[in-house]
């Protein structure tokens, strides 16, 4: 409990247990507090949501067996979106590991391919340098989960305490330094370009490199793209801004990465859904990537200069490098492409258009206009992920929490919780789907009893929206098993927990029912009933490449 | 799979720390992410704690330096280090289970002698034999075993060691 302290946690999400008897009725005793959530699953999203938000490790605490389980596709999903929480499981007792004891499983087993990596406690001698070492790992060089296994007997015994004031890992030295000599080729490289381009990832927010990101972009007077991950990196009211890249990135962002004559890759990973086709990826491209993580360097796309350290670090450099050097030969020329690249953004701007049903586009607009841009926003997962992403403008790091990597659908909600006490007083809405939403609804006890004042909006479209979609274009519109007729009626779930309950079924009533919502001091299901077959566009079929965008 | 033929064999000497779940770890990558292993062998060194493991893989070069980063990415992977273009040495182990007829029995004590192998258990019908070497030293003297037959054998993976400068 000494080292939670010390490492500053002031919060844990978790859920009691036999395993964990002993470890609770210490934690009582302290003044670190404790969210009860209602699922385990919900427990690691909202670690998760808190450590997003805040940028501190979000910590849960579950029971053995089935409570460590529940916990695995958390950790999944943190561990795709390299976000740092520590996660403690219970275990049975040392002497009974092994036996197939009553809730025991394997967890360090389950879990040593998602997390970064993970413990056993075998002697409580080494348990305070143990949860150190598990912090120190979980937020340094590219964050992620990691789990300590907590067997019985070891949080029974106690020991003196002795203060550990370094970790030191021999086989752990993360590179926060750039190589000097790689900077300067990644500086001569931006004097050649004529055409660059800035691709940012979820490594800018994570290592709190935005500010140095936007000063870079305008020194060198390139656009900027980022992933879904890479939200709020770089401020969308900036007009070097292009939007998302990626299956439904912008026609701009797509464009662009496809012309460019430089791409500086920074704090990304090249994903498939980012790329498609990979051969054809920023092909007239020289490509710069910078990155903490050498194995993300040259995995799915050869660089040509690879920078290894950490965002922020490098940005500093290269910006202080950009110092020295005269104006026109960094940022010189640009015109042209400045001009080509805001052309594609006036010639095909995100669209869609209303009519008498609610378009799942227009509340999120209008979310983002009455929360003037200044929200937490979560997502569950599907087309209301990528309609957040691409209708709410992001201007800050820290404001955007989606399941990027795994795609976990159920994510949304807890993390809101999560990212809600983190931050009390800030307005945090979790744009939902009908299908998503019900995978995690259970924690609307844990919103109600803390009273976490989290906003729901379901874009209710009665359909596994974006699956039907997949179907809609590549299975002939056979909608195998994606209709959601039956629901509930979110208004009234909402009131049988105790929260409240609005809904929307006319554009006109979009605004007073967000409006309302956003008056109301406790947690809100907004029920927004939208049109069923909209889809999500521009979109570029997996695999394709990237400019080979299916538009409206 | 990227298991081809054409891809050249790489011998990669690890030093980890010698912790529970270390070789799952790393057998765990291989597998988790599609790598191919073709012999793993792990001993403790001289110093406390810290083990030698040598894999050999046969994959492209490119999915090589993917595998060497990933290695080097577990928190107990001390070093990764891959024996290409510097010259080592290599060594296997096998014990082989061979007939042993009595107008057999000359002939392979003949070959144990030329392959400085060593008889190490004498049984009525069969010989065990010890042999070290590297891989193309051991398959040639199997190859001479079998007409005679080969009952059984237990081969080790591959251990190497970068040679000294002269
Ligand atoms: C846990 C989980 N199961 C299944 C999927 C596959 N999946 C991706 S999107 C989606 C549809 C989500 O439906 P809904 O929440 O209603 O969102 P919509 O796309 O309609 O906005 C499904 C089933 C997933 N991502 N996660
Ligand atoms: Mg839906």
């Amino acid at each position: 409990m000494k080292v939670l302290h010390e490492e500053g946690v002031d919060t844990i999400f978790g859920y009691p247990g036999g395993a964990v008897l002993d470890t609770y009725d210490e934690l009582v005793k302290t003044d670190i507090k404790h969210i009860l959530v209602r699922h385990e699953q919900g427990a690691v999203h909202a670690a998760d949501g808190y450590a997003r938000a805040s940028g501190k490790v979000g910590v849960c605490l579950v029971t053995s067996g089935p409570g460590a389980t529940n916990t695995v596709t958390g950790i999944a999903s943190a561990y795709m979106d390299s976000i740092p929480i520590v996660v403690f499981t219970g275990q049975v007792n040392t002497n009974l590991i092994g036996n197939d004891a009553f809730q025991e499983v394997d967890i360090v087993g389950i879990t040593r391919p998602c997390t970064k990596h993970n413990y056993l406690v075998k002697n409580v001698e080494n348990l305070a340098r143990t949860i150190k070492e598990a912090f120190y790992i979980a937020r340094s060089g590219r964050p992620g989960p990691v789990l300590i296994d907590l067997p019985k007997d070891m949080m029974r015994s106690s020991t003196e305490y002795k203060p550990i004031n370094e970790v030191r890992l021999r086989a752990y030295n993360p590179t926060y330094e750039p190589n000097m000599k790689q900077l300067d080729r990644v500086i001569s490289l931006i004097k050649k370009s004529r055409k660059p381009l800035v691709f940012a990832g979820g490594g800018v927010i994570l290592s709190g490199a935005s500010g140095e990101l936007k000063k870079f972009a305008h020194v060198i007077k390139a656009p900027v793209t980022s992933t879904l991950m890479g939200l709020g990196a770089f401020p969308a009211s900036d007009p070097l801004w292009l939007g998302m890249i990626g299956m439904h990135g912008t026609y701009c962002a797509n464009m662009s990465s496809s012309e460019c004559d430089l791409l500086i890759g920074i704090g990304v990973r090249f994903d498939d859904r980012v790329t498609g086709k990979t051969s054809t990826f920023a092909s007239n491209a020289k490509i710069v990537h910078i990155d903490i993580d050498p194995t993300s360097i040259s995995k799915n796309i050869p660089v040509d200069t690879p920078v290894v350290g950490d965002c922020r670090v490098t940005l500093e450099r290269l910006n202080k490098l950009l110092k020295d050097e005269p104006k026109k030969d960094i940022s010189g020329h640009r015109e042209p492409w400045l001009d080509q690249v805001m052309k594609w953004k006036e010639t095909r701007p995100l669209t869609y258009t209303q009519k008498d049903i609610i378009k799942p586009q227009f509340v999120i607009e209008k979310i983002w206009e009455l929360t003037k841009g200044e929200a937490i926003i979560s997502t569950e997962v599907g087309q209301n992920q990528m309609w957040s992403a691409q209708y709410y403008r992001f201007d800050k790091p820290n404001t955007f929490i989606t399941s990027g990597g795994l795609g976990c659908m159920g994510f949304g909600f807890p993390a809101a919780i999560g990212a809600q006490v983190a931050f009390p007083d800030r307005v945090v809405i979790d744009i939902a789907g009908d299908g998503s939403i019900q995978m995690n609804i259970q924690e609307m006890a844990t919103a109600v009893q803390y009273n976490l004042p989290v906003k729901i909006a379901i874009l209710n479209n009665r359909y596994l929206g974006m699956v039907r979609q997949w179907q809609e274009l590549f299975y002939e519109r056979s909608y195998a098993h994606t209709e959601m007729d039956h629901a509930p009626d979110f208004v009234k779930l909402a009131e049988a927990f105790g929260a409240a309950g609005l809904r929307a079924t006319k554009p006109e009533e979009v605004v007073p029912v967000i409006e309302k919502a956003l008056s109301i001091n406790k947690p809100v299901i907004m029920d927004f009933v939208v049109e069923r077959e909209e889809g999500v566009y521009p979109m570029v079929p997996a695999g394709a490449d990237i400019t080979e965008m299916l538009l409206v | 799979m990227s298991n081809n033929e054409n891809n050249q064999k790489h011998i990669l000497s690890l030093l980890v720390e010698n912790e529970p779940g270390v070789l799952t770890r790393i057998a765990g990558l291989f597998s988790g992410r599609g790598f191919n292993i073709e012999s793993l062998s792990v001993a403790e060194t001289t110093e406390p704690k810290v083990s030698r493991v040598t894999i050999v893989t046969r994959e492209d070069v490119n999915i090589l330096e993917q595998i060497k980063k990933q290695l080097n990415k577990l928190m107990n992977v001390i070093k990764v280090l891959d024996f290409k273009g510097m010259p080592f040495v290599q060594r296997e182990l096998a014990l082989i289970k061979v007939r042993a007829r009595p107008e057999h029995r000359a002939e392979i004590l003949r070959m144990v002698d030329i392959f400085r192998s060593r008889v190490v258990d004498v049984g009525a019908e069969y010989y065990t034999m010890e042999i070290t070497g590297d891989e193309d030293k051991i398959a040639a003297f199997l190859e001479l075993l079998r007409p005679m037959g080969i009952k059984e054998i237990a081969k080790t993976g591959s251990v190497a060691l970068a040679r000294e400068k002269k």
